[in-house]
C-alpha cells in the first residue's frame, strides 16, 4: 500500500501551482496559529513575570513600579535598566521563610513522589497481568478518579482525617486506639493527599511499560532458577524504568508546587513554597515578591522539567 | 496469563481502587445525611439538594463555569488539534524545539505559576479580569493536554490513507476533512472531554485570573470549604461527580459502538 502511493505520489508534487501556493500557506497557518498562541499565553507571561520580580512594591494598582517601559522609546528602555533592582531576589535569601518553604517543598514532593510509586507500581503490575478481556475497565477505573474534581477529592479527605472523622470513627469503636488521631493538619495529612491525587498520574505510565513487558522473560529466569524477588529487581524494574521516570516526574514536578493540598490538609503549620506564594500575592499583595518567589522555584524545577520534555520526546519517536 | 494473574496482583488491585474510590464514595453518601454534622450518620435526606439550588451564589457559579468550560474547550481543542498536526507531521520548521517545549511544559508547570504569569501577562496589556480572563487562561493550559491526546493518535495513523486520497485528486485541505479528522475524532473528542473537565475543575489558574462577577464554582466551593465542611457542598460535589461519570459513561459506550462498527465494517470489506 505504501509502495504504490510512494510510486504514484510524483503527480501530487508537480500539482497546479496555486494548489501548492494554498497548501503552503495552510501549513503556515497550522503551524502559525498554536505557536503564536503559546508564546504570547505561555512564554511572554515569563518574561512579564520575571520583568516585575525586579520591580518594586508600590501601593497603587497594579501594585508594582514599571520597569523596562517601552512607551519612553530606547532610551527610556535603557535608563529602565538602571532602576532593575534585585531587592525581592535579596528579601528572599534574608528570610529563612521562604528557603524553608522552598526545601521542605522539595522534600514533601520527594517523599511522596517515592511513596505514590510504592502504592502505584502493586496497582500497575496487577493490571498488567490481568487477563487481557478486563484490562480495558481496570484502565478506566483508575482514570474515572482523574475527571472528577481535585478539589473535591482533597475535599473528600478532610471528612476522613478530622479528629472526629470517620477514621478516627472507624480506629476507636475497633478499640484500635483509644485516643483520636490528628492526622488533619500535619505532613501526614499532605502526603496522604498526594499519593491520592496524583496516584492515577504514577500508574498510568507505569502500567503501559508493564504491559509491554514480554513475560516469557521472567519464566526464563524463573526456570533458570532465579527466585522471584531477583527475577522482579533484575527484569521487571529494570524494564519498567521509562514508566518509572515518567511517573515520578508527573508526579514530583506539580507536587513541589501544589497549592490546594497543603492548604486544605496541611493546615496553617505546614510550610510548602505554592501555599506561601498564593499568600504572598492574595493576602500580601506583594506581586513583585511573589513574582521573584515564582521565577526561583520555575529555576529549581528547570531541571525536571527538561528530564519530562527529553522523556516525552523519547516516548513520541518510540510510538513512530 | 491467567495462571499467573495471582493472589497478590488481585489483592493490589482491590486494595487500589478501594483506596481510590472510597472517599469519593463516602462523599457521595454523607451528602445523603439528614446531620448538619457531616460525619455523624442521622438518617436519609435530599434536604441539601434542595437548598442547594436555592442558593444563589452557588448556581451563578455554577452557570460562569459551565459557559467557561464550553468555550474554553472548544477552542483549546481546535488549537491543540493544530498543535498536535504541527508535532507530528511538521518536523523540520524554525523553532520547534520551542514549540513542543511550550505544549509539553503545561504539562507539569505547576499551577500557581501559570496563574501568576497569566494574570500579570493580563494586567500588562490592561485586559479587566473576569470571564474573558479565566477563559483565555483555561484555553492556555487545556490545549496543550488536548494536543498530546490527539498527537498520541497521530503517531499510530497510517499516513498511506491521506497520500491515497491526494493521488486521486482531492486538495490537501479537503483530505484533511474528509479523511484525517474523522480518523482522528475519537481523539478529539475525548481531548474535548478532558479539557472541559480541566476547566471544570480548576481552583488555583481560575483564582488568579478571575475577577469580579466571574466567580467559578471551585472558587465558591473553595472558599465555602474554608469556613467548614457542610453537607450542601457534598451535594454540590455529588451533583458535579455525577455530570462528568454519566459524560464519560456516554463516551465510553459511543466509542465501543464505533468501534464494533469499524469492525464490522472491515469484515466487510475483507469479505466483500
Amino acid at each position: 500500500m505504501t509502495n504504490i502511493a510512494a510510486a504514484a505520489s510524483p503527480p501530487a508534487e508537480t500539482a497546479a501551482l496555486p494548489t501548492r501556493l494554498a497548501k503552503g500557506f495552510v501549513d503556515r497557518l497550522v503551524i502559525i496559529v498554536p505557536y503564536l498562541w503559546l508564546l504570547f499565553f505561555f512564554l511572554v507571561p515569563f518574561i512579564i513575570v520575571f520583568k516585575i520580580s525586579l520591580s518594586q512594591t508600590a501601593i497603587s494598582m497594579p501594585p508594582y513600579t514599571p520597569v523596562l517601559d517601552f512607551s519612553e522609546g530606547i532610551s527610556g528602555f535603557f535608563a529602565g535598566f538602571r532602576e532593575l533592582n534585585f531587592d525581592n531576589y535579596t528579601w528572599l535569601t534574608q528570610d529563612a521563610l521562604y528557603f524553608n518553604a522552598y526545601v521542605t517543598s522539595l522534600i514533601i514532593a520527594a517523599i511522596s513522589t517515592l511513596l505514590t510509586l510504592i502504592v502505584g507500581y502493586p496497582i500497575a503490575y496487577g493490571m498488567a497481568r490481568a487477563p487481557a478481556t478486563i484490562r480495558p475497565t481496570l484502565l478506566m477505573l483508575v482514570i474515572l478518579p482523574f475527571w472528577t474534581s481535585f478539589l473535591i477529592r482533597v475535599y473528600a479527605w478532610i471528612g476522613i482525617l478530622k479528629p472526629e472523622g470517620l477514621l478516627n470513627q472507624v480506629l476507636l469503636s475497633l478499640h484500635l486506639i483509644s485516643q483520636p488521631l490528628v492526622i488533619l493538619n500535619t505532613y501526614t495529612a499532605i502526603f496522604i493527599g498526594i499519593v491520592y491525587s496524583y496516584l492515577p498520574f504514577m500508574v498510568l505510565p507505569l502500567y503501559s511499560s508493564l504491559e509491554k513487558m514480554d513475560y516469557s522473560l521472567i519464566e526464563a529466569a524463573q526456570d533458570l532458577g532465579c527466585p522471584p524477588t531477583g527475577a522482579f529487581w533484575k527484569i521487571t524494574f529494570p524494564l519498567s524504568l521509562p514508566g518509572v521516570i515518567a511517573g515520578c516526574l508527573l508526579v514530583f514536578i506539580p507536587a513541589v508546587g501544589e497549592f490546594v493540598i497543603p492548604d486544605l490538609l496541611g493546615g496553617s503549620q505546614t510550610l510548602m513554597i505554592g501555599k506561601t506564594l498564593w499568600n504572598e500575592f492574595f493576602a500580601n499583595r506583594d506581586w513583585p515578591v511573589s513574582s521573584a518567589v515564582a521565577v526561583i522555584l520555575l529555576l529549581v524545577l528547570t531541571v525536571p522539567i527538561m528530564f519530562f520534555q527529553q522523556a516525552q520526546a523519547k516516548a513520541q519517536e518510540q510510538g513512530k | 496469563m491467567n495462571a499467573t494473574w495471582s493472589r497478590f496482583n488481585i489483592t493490589s488491585i482491590v486494595l487500589g481502587f478501594a483506596f481510590l474510590y472510597l472517599p469519593i464514595v463516602l462523599l457521595i453518601v454523607f451528602s445523603f445525611n439528614e446531620s448538619k454534622l457531616v460525619t455523624v450518620w442521622g438518617g436519609f435526606s435530599t434536604k441539601w439538594y434542595v437548598s442547594l439550588f436555592h442558593n444563589q451564589g452557588l448556581m451563578d457559579a455554577t452557570w460562569v463555569t459551565a459557559r467557561v468550560g464550553v468555550i474554553s474547550a472548544t477552542v483549546a481543542t481546535v488549537l491543540g488539534t493544530l498543535a498536535a498536526i504541527t508535532l507530528t507531521r511538521y518536523t523540520r520548521f524554525k523553532g520547534r524545539v520551542l514549540f513542543s517545549g511550550m505544549v509539553f511544559a503545561p504539562l507539569v508547570m505547576p499551577e500557581v505559576i501559570t496563574g501568576l504569569s497569566l494574570l500579570l501577562l493580563f494586567v500588562a496589556v490592561g485586559l479587566d479580569r473576569g470571564f474573558f480572563t479565566v477563559t483565555l487562561a483555561h484555553i492556555t493550559f487545556t490545549m496543550c493536554f488536548v494536543a498530546v491526546v490527539v498527537q498520541s493518535r497521530l503517531v499510530s495513523f497510517d499516513r498511506s490513507l491521506e497520500e491515497a486520497a491526494m493521488d486521486l485528486g482531492a486538495p490537501p485541505v479537503k483530505t484533511f476533512f474528509q479523511i484525517t479528522l474523522p480518523v482522528i475524532m475519537p481523539a478529539i473528542i475525548s481531548g474535548w472531554m478532558l479539557a472541559f473537565t480541566l476547566s471544570l475543575d480548576d481552583l488555583v489558574i481560575a483564582s488568579f485570573t478571575s475577577g469580579p462577577g466571574a466567580t467559578t464554582l471551585p472558587m465558591k466551593i473553595y472558599s465555602q470549604v474554608r469556613l467548614g465542611v457542610t453537607p450542601e457542598i457534598n451535594a454540590a460535589c455529588t451533583i458535579l461527580i455525577a455530570v462528568v461519570a454519566v459524560g464519560v459513561i456516554i463516551a465510553s459506550i459511543a466509542n465501543k459502538r464505533r468501534e464494533v462498527q469499524r469492525q464490522r465494517d472491515e469484515q466487510a470489506a475483507q469479505r466483500g
